[in-house]
């Protein structure tokens, strides 16, 4: 059911019933390690090249995730995923596996909150029984799509973020046991607040987040204070900064309870400036530290906003802004 | 409000907020980086000045230059140059070294996609405008020469 201008409250409340992550090397030496349901050994999971590494983490990835629901591929009736790279080859490329219907979707690093929105939606009305939420990023493929080649001897400004290699998947389902349940989304509009700096994408997907959450709150007459964390997908440590300027802007003060992906998933030895971005950022976050601690009980109910910088580096090469979005989900813990 | 007053508005908070490079340690890690190389490089010409005493001073820098080049190149390989430019800055990338960094790894990076469209296109990807740049200058230098 559709409430205010762009939310939607699931009256069946989709189960989260499996999740899996996969994590690289790297993160594996960050905050959540003891979290991650697997630390790759190798950035090249035994692959010839990046980018069959990164549809190999992905795929892997969703068949760990339909196990962990105790369910074989053959009960997914519908795949959602995205991913970073032109075509999103990493997705449509691993759904060639999967005897299921497939929806391939674009929203950067947004992605994990975008499938589980659509996700959950499909699974509301009824219209798929067990979906299939994923997504999945690698440093080495986005490194070369939209920056430099790795060995080439160049710095990182100070703003830039460091993109995550890893996958998350989410299995969505009305019936199976869990008690991770989702129970609103609101999907959101494009924003571009004239940011053209490619490395700065922090200040460029901040808006975008301020405005689907404020979004939610009159949307669903909630406040910050209704929610046990309040997670932003890879704003960093300056977006976030930003962020929680520009809400207190208009009216929001958000406390303790706010936090985002990207700043907690390295710790302050990796050097990676402003922390992690990525698709796989926000999805082993969610995937792992998040799902857990909301089945511990230390969560209760947590507002997953992932938030995605639109840009191509033939937009930023031609002078454009860069366009952000944002989707956020609720996700409550529920004894069943 | 309006929205490119909204834009400058936002874009100027950003800039205030942004984290600047810090001027002075980069700068110096740039020289001292910077320096060792170009002593590397003189150190190779005395050597083979010393060695081969019938070269010239030009021939042994030309035979200078090859060797740094080599280097670099071995290095980028190996995947140490990087890990140098990380520390060093323009240290390592403005002498000839970094020239032929820029070369090798797009070389690396895009040999997977075939040689001809991968390796052969992209090599010159980040080193091309040097020397498109270096190409149309010194034309216009010659035409210069010419009528002075």
């Amino acid at each position: 059911m559709k409430v205010g201008n762009q939310t939607i409250v699931f009256k069946n409340k989709p189960k989260i019933i499996g999740s899996y992550s996969v994590a690289g090397e790297k993160e594996g030496y960050g905050n959540f390690k003891e979290y991650f349901d697997y630390v790759l050994k190798d950035d090249k999971f035994g692959e010839k090249t990046f980018e069959k590494a990164e549809r190999k983490i992905i795929e892997h990835t969703i068949f760990k995730a339909i196990d962990s629901a105790n369910l074989t591929v053959a009960d997914i009736d519908l795949l959602v995923s995205g991913d970073l790279l032109n075509q999103i080859i990493s997705s449509s490329f691993t759904a060639r596996h999967f005897d299921s219907t497939f929806i391939g979707l674009y929203g950067a690093c947004s992605t994990m909150a975008e499938s589980l929105a659509i996700g959950a939606c499909m699974v509301d009305a009824k219209h798929f029984i067990n979906v299939a939420c994923a997504t999945g990023s690698h440093f080495s493929t986005v490194e070369r799509q939209y920056r430099y080649p790795l060995e080439l001897g160049n710095q990182r400004p100070p703003v830039s973020q460091w993109t995550v290699t890893g996958a998350g998947c989410s299995i969505l389902s009305l019936k199976g046991k869990s008690n991770i349940r989702i129970s609103s989304a609101t999907f959101g509009k494009v924003t571009d607040y004239g940011i053209k700096d490619a490395n700065n994408m922090g200040a460029a997907m901040a808006p975008a987040a301020m405005r689907t959450i404020i979004t939610h709150f009159e949307d669903t007459k909630s406040k910050p204070e209704d929610f046990d964390l309040i997670l932003t997908g890879d704003l960093g440590k300056l977006g976030s900064e930003i962020f929680l300027d520009l809400m207190e802007h208009h009216g929001y003060k958000l406390g303790n309870n706010y936090n985002d992906c990207g700043q907690m998933i390295y710790n302050n030895n990796q050097k990676t400036f402003q922390g992690g971005s990525g698709a796989g950022c926000s999805a082993v976050v969610l995937n792992s530290y998040i799902f857990k601690k909301l089945q511990e009980g230390t969560f209760k109910k947590v507002l997953f906003a992932a938030t995605g910088a639109l840009l191509s580096p033939i937009s930023s090469q031609q002078g454009e802004s860069i366009p952000g979005i944002c989707h956020a989900i609720v996700l409550e813990r529920s004894d069943d | 409000m309006d929205v490119k007053e909204r834009n400058k508005k936002y874009n100027e908070y950003v800039d205030a907020k942004v984290p600047k490079t810090k001027n002075f340690p980069t700068l110096i890690y740039a020289y001292l980086v910077g320096g060792v190389i170009c002593m590397i490089g003189q150190g190779i010409q005395d050597i083979l000045l010393a060695l081969f005493p019938s070269l010239t001073l030009e021939d042994a820098g030309a035979w200078m230059l090859i060797i740094l080049i080599f280097f670099a190149s071995l290095l980028t390989g190996l995947g140490w140059y990087d890990r140098i430019g990380v520390f060093a800055g323009a240290g390592s990338i403005v002498p000839i070294t970094g020239f032929s960094n820029s070369i090798a790894s797009p070389a690396i990076e895009f040999k997977k996609e075939g040689i001809i469209f991968g390796l052969c296109v992209k090599m010159f990807s980040i080193a091309g405008p040097v020397i498109v740049n270096g190409v149309a200058i010194s034309v216009l230098v010659g035409i210069v020469y010419l009528f002075l």
